[in-house]
C-alpha cells in the first residue's frame, strides 16, 4: 500500500487504472495461490450439472429441454457460492479498511476485485459449460451461443453479486442471506441467458437475448462499482 | 399558509403528526373498505364468463398495485436516507417494507384463489405472478438484511442501498419475465382480451383501492411511530412521553 499512500487524491485516469490494476493483480495472485480452492469450485459446477440427469431422465429429449436452464442455474449457484471470497477475508483481517482508506478511488479498487472474481469463477464456468453441454444433447451452434451468453452474463453475476457480498459483510446469516439478496436480482440474467439457446432452437435469432445481456453488462459495469464502493463504506462504518 | 415541511423531518415533531394522520387514514380505510366491499359483493353484477369468482379482484388488484407502489415509496425514502443521511427517511423505508411484503403476499394469495376456479390451477407461471413473486423476494431480502445487522444506523444505509439496487432492477425483472413468458407459454391466458368491465365493477375497484391505500398509510405510520419510540428510547422526549402516557 506504500505507493498508494503517496499518490495524489484526485481520481484522474492514471490513478483509476493504477488502482484497478493493483487490485486485480493482488486478488488474482491470492486466488491463484490456492488453486485447489478454484478447482473445487469448478467441481461444484460439474457435479451440480451432472446431478440433473440422475434426478430426471437420461432421455435425450428431456435433457435437451433442460440443458440451457441447468447449465445457467448451476452457473448462478457457482457464482453465489464464490461471492463471500470477494470481501470477507479482507474484511476480517482489516485489509478492506486499509483499501478504503487509500487515496486511490474506491470504485476502481473494488472493480479490480470484481474483475479478478470473474476471471477466477465466471470465465472458467463459461469455458467449461460448452464441454458439459455435450452431456445435454446440445449441438455445436447451440454450445457456441451458450458460451457467448455465459461470457456476457457471468460478469453481470459478479458485479451484482459483489453488491450483495459487500452489504452482508459483518451481518448475521452469511450465505443464505446472501442468496436471498442476490438470487432475485439474478433472475433477468438467467432468463436472457437461458433464453438465448431456446430462441435458437425455436428457429429465431439469439441476437436479441445476447444484445440485452450486453446492455445489462454495460449498465452493471457503469453502476455496480459505485454501489459496491458505497456498500463497502457502509460495512466499514 | 406556508408549511415548513422540514419541521417534520425530525422524529420529535413527526411523531404526533404521524399519530393524527394514522388515525385519520385508519378511519378512511375502514369507510372505503366497507363501501368498496358493499359495491363489490352486493351491487356489482355477476360476471357473464367468470361467475362470482371474479369478485376477488376487488382485493386482488388493489393489493397488487400497492405492492408495486410501496416498493417505489420505499426506494424514494431510501434515496433520501442515503443522500441526506436523514434518520426519519430510513425509518419510513423500514416501516414500509413489511406492509409491502404483505401486499405482495396478499396479491399472490388472492390471485391463486382466483386462478383456481377460472384457470383451473392455483399457480401458473404467468408473467405478472412471477414478477410479483420476485418482488416479494426483494421485500423479504430487505427485511432479512435489516434483521441481520445489529447497528440500526448501518442497517438503515445498507437497506437503503439494497432498495435502490432493487428499484433499478424491478423494471428489468418485470420486462424480462414478461418476455420469458411470451416466449414459453404462448397465449394461454390474457387479461387484455377480457370483455370490458361493468361500470359498478370499476367503481368498486377504485373505492377498494382507496381503502387499501389508506390502510397501508395508516399501518405504515403506526409502525413508524413504534420505530421512532424504539430507536429514540434513550432520548428525553421519549422518556417524558412514556411518563405522560404510561408505558403502554
Amino acid at each position: 500500500m506504500s505507493e498508494a499512500t503517496t499518490t495524489a487524491a484526485a481520481p484522474d485516469a492514471a490513478s483509476v487504472s493504477a488502482a484497478f490494476g493493483w487490485a486485480l493483480a493482488r486478488d488474482l495472485r491470492i486466488a491463484l495461490r490456492s488453486k485447489a480452492e478454484l478447482g473445487v469450485q469448478l467441481m461444484f459446477y460439474v457435479i451440480v450439472v451432472s446431478l440433473f440427469p440422475l434426478a430426471t431422465s437420461p432421455s435425450r429429449e428431456v435433457l435437451a429441454t433442460l440443458g440451457p436452464g441447468v447449465l445457467w442455474t448451476a452457473a448462478l449457484l457457482a457464482s453465489l457460492l464464490s461471492l463471500p471470497r470477494l470481501f470477507s477475508a479482507d474484511f476480517s483481517d482489516g485489509t478492506l479498511e486499509q483499501i478504503a482508506l487509500s487515496p486511490r478511488p474506491l470504485p476502481a479498487l473494488v472493480s479490480g476485485k470484481m474483475a479478478a472474481h470473474w476471471l477466477t469463477t465466471g470465465l472458467p464456468v463459461a469455458v467449461l459449460a460448452p464441454v458439459l453441454g455435450g452431456q445435454y444433447a446440445m449441438d455445436g451452434t447451440e454450445l457456441g451461443i451458450l458460451a457467448a451468453a455465459l461470457l456476457l452474463g457471468t460478469p453481470i453475476l459478479s458485479l451484482l453479486g459483489a453488491i450483495g457480498a459487500a452489504l452482508t459483510l459483518g451481518a448475521r446469516g452469511g450465505g443464505s442471506l446472501l442468496a436471498l439478496l442476490v438470487l432475485p436480482l439474478y433472475a433477468p440474467v438467467l432468463i436472457f441467458g437461458a433464453g438465448a439457446v431456446d430462441a435458437l432452437r425455436a428457429g429465431m435469432s439469439a441476437g436479441p437475448q445476447l444484445s440485452l445481456l450486453a446492455a445489462g453488462l454495460l449498465l452493471a459495469l457503469v453502476a455496480a462499482p459505485f454501489a459496491v464502493a458505497t456498500a463497502v463504506r457502509i460495512a466499514l462504518d | 399558509m406556508i408549511v415548513n415541511w422540514f419541521r417534520y423531518s425530525s422524529p420529535v415533531s413527526f411523531y404526533p403528526l404521524a399519530g393524527r394522520l394514522s388515525r385519520a387514514f385508519g378511519v378512511l380505510a375502514a369507510g372505503f373498505t366497507i363501501a368498496g366491499l358493499y359495491i363489490g359483493l352486493v351491487v356489482a353484477p355477476t360476471d357473464a364468463t367468470q361467475g362470482d369468482a371474479y369478485r376477488i379482484i376487488f382485493l386482488h388488484v388493489p393489493t397488487a398495485w400497492m405492492a408495486m407502489l410501496i416498493y417505489l415509496a420505499m426506494a424514494f425514502w431510501s434515496a433520501l436516507a442515503l443522500g441526506f443521511n436523514t434518520r426519519l427517511s430510513a425509518m419510513m423505508a423500514q416501516a414500509l417494507a413489511p406492509t409491502g411484503a404483505l401486499m405482495a403476499a396478499l396479491a399472490l394469495w388472492s390471485g391463486a384463489f382466483w386462478g383456481r376456479p377460472t384457470w383451473g390451477t392455483y399457480w401458473a407461471w404467468d408473467a405478472r405472478m412471477t414478477s410479483t413473486l420476485i418482488l416479494l423476494f426483494l421485500y423479504l431480502g430487505v427485511i432479512a438484511l435489516r434483521s441481520a445487522i445489529d447497528d440500526p444506523r448501518r442497517a438503515d444505509r445498507a437497506c437503503a442501498l439494497l432498495s435502490l439496487v432493487g428499484a433499478v432492477n424491478v423494471p428489468i425483472i418485470y420486462f424480462s419475465v414478461q418476455w420469458w413468458n411470451t416466449l414459453h407459454q404462448g397465449s394461454s391466458i390474457s387479461f387484455t382480451s377480457a370483455p370490458k368491465m361493468a361500470m359498478t365493477m370499476v367503481e368498486g375497484l377504485l373505492v377498494m383501492t382507496a381503502g387499501v391505500w389508506s390502510y397501508c398509510i395508516a399501518v405504515t405510520l403506526a409502525r413508524v411511530r413504534s420505530i421512532i419510540v424504539e430507536r429514540e428510547r434513550g432520548s428525553g422526549w421519549v422518556a417524558s412521553l412514556i411518563a405522560r402516557q404510561g408505558a403502554r
